[in-house]
């Protein structure tokens, strides 16, 4: 599986964020993107996730063949942004069953996925009593319960603590190791073997 | 789907209960007419049917603002468009949803309502039946205004100002099949058809037309 990334080129409000955007990345890489605020990294994300339209270049998915995969690459990705997409007033174990169903594909039960991020004991409270952090944590819990080859991940730790974040970043490795590929906008050094960086610098 | 199905009417039940507003939005808009009419029962009873059907047309528009803009807020709607479910079919289920949980509980509470309009068993049961066939439209043409309006902070009132005019042509055969029930001459058949042909019509379209609008408005 390779995802390529040519000339990307991104726009908001008819103004440029960030052009010329190429990479690659083939099974069990990571890429993280860095750059100071304000300089696209979200944009970014988002056009490789198929959430914003491409105003040049192009998102392509081939697998072992070289052959591209059927449909929209965002079919096979899951999508951590700033936000957590879950419901106030869902319990955990709702929200996340809604998540697997709607998403397909299961991966770990929920159960097991709570587990990974030490939240068992919160399965049946409603989403709104969790602390920042731990709502974090559920949302990360949602990118386990289906299978997705692909993780593009804004911010991911935000708001974690240090231990969390080590879980998160183990999760990650573990991901990467199974085959997957991912994406992350994070100062967080991840610890994979096969890390690749991008520095977006802001179009002034 | 029948999990997104299930988790929108759950959350409905959970959020207050909109169910539970709608049919009292229904019960102030129907009890003022009466107040304002005077006690002429014979003039209430033949302006009951169009009462009826601009309480349930008001009563529908609930909600509508907060179908996809709520989900924009809290991240889901990244999700929910990702997926490979054809996006107009998910819209098409959250529609579904919204009508489940304020069309149908109007329809239902249409007999009591009825009642006080001093409107006779057999009005009651056409209104029923033309709110019925009739009130879905209003979710799924609701659902391109809900579309339209996804990133407005307040686009309750721009989806109202939106959607009356599209609707208007099911008020007007809704009613129409309604007299024409009561009313020897007057034909029920023909506008009711005309109704269900709106709303299957809708169904189609309106989820098709949002899908395209969301699309759009990512950012």
């Amino acid at each position: 599986m390779k995802l390529i990334i040519e000339n990307l080129s991104l726009s908001r409000a008819g103004q440029e964020i960030v052009t010329d955007i190429s990479f690659e990345l083939s099974a069990g890489e990571a890429l993280i993107v860095t750059g100071e605020n304000g300089s696209g990294k979200s944009t970014t994300l988002r056009g490789v996730a198929g959430l914003l339209p491409l105003s040049g270049g192009s998102v392509t998915l081939l697998d072992e063949t070289g052959k591209q995969f059927e449909g929209e690459t965002r079919e096979y990705c899951h999508y951590l942004g700033h936000q957590n997409g879950m419901k106030p007033a869902l319990t955990v174990r709702e929200n996340l069953d809604f998540w697997q169903k709607f998403c397909g594909e299961p991966d770990l039960t929920i159960e097991q996925a709570l587990e990974e991020v030490d939240l068992a004991h919160t399965i049946d409270l409603p989403f709104s009593y969790l602390s920042a952090g731990m709502k974090r944590r559920v949302s990360i819990a949602r990118l386990l319960v289906s299978d997705r080859p692909i993780w593009i991940v804004d911010e991911p730790t935000a708001g974690l603590d240090a231990q969390s974040s080590k879980m998160f970043t183990n999760l990650c490795q573990t991901f990467c190791k199974g085959g997957g590929i991912l994406i992350a906008a994070t100062h967080l050094p991840l610890g994979i073997k096969t890390e690749k960086t991008l520095e977006i610098k802001a179009l002034r | 789907m029948t999990a997104l199905l299930k988790r929108e009417i759950l959350l409905s039940i959970r959020a207050g209960g909109s169910a539970l507003t709608g049919v009292l939005f229904f019960l102030a808009v129907v009890s003022v007419f009466p107040f304002a009419v005077g006690p002429d029962t014979k003039l209430l009873s033949h302006l009951a049917p169009a009462i009826l059907w601009i309480g349930a047309l008001l009563a529908s528009l609930l909600g509508l603002d907060r179908l996809f803009a709520q989900e924009r807020e809290d991240g889901s709607l990244d999700m929910l468009v990702m997926q490979s479910h054809p996006l107009a079919l998910t819209i098409f289920v959250k529609a579904l949803a919204h009508w489940i949980m304020t069309g149908l509980p109007l329809v239902l509470a249409t007999p009591l309502f009825g009642v006080m309009l001093n409107l006779s068993p057999l009005g009651i049961g056409a209104t029923m039946i033309t709110l019925l066939a009739g009130t879905p439209a209003i979710s799924f043409i609701g659902a391109v205004g809900a579309a339209v309006s996804v990133k407005l902070p307040r686009g309750g009132m721009l989806i109202s100002v939106l959607v009356l005019p599209l609707v208007i042509p099911v008020l007007i055969f809704g009613v129409a099949a309604i007299t024409g029930a009561l009313e020897d001459p007057a034909p029920f058949t023909a506008p009711f058809l005309f109704v269900c042909a709106i709303t299957l019509f809708t169904s189609v379209l309106g989820p098709l037309a949002a899908s395209i609008m969301l699309r759009h408005s990512a950012d």
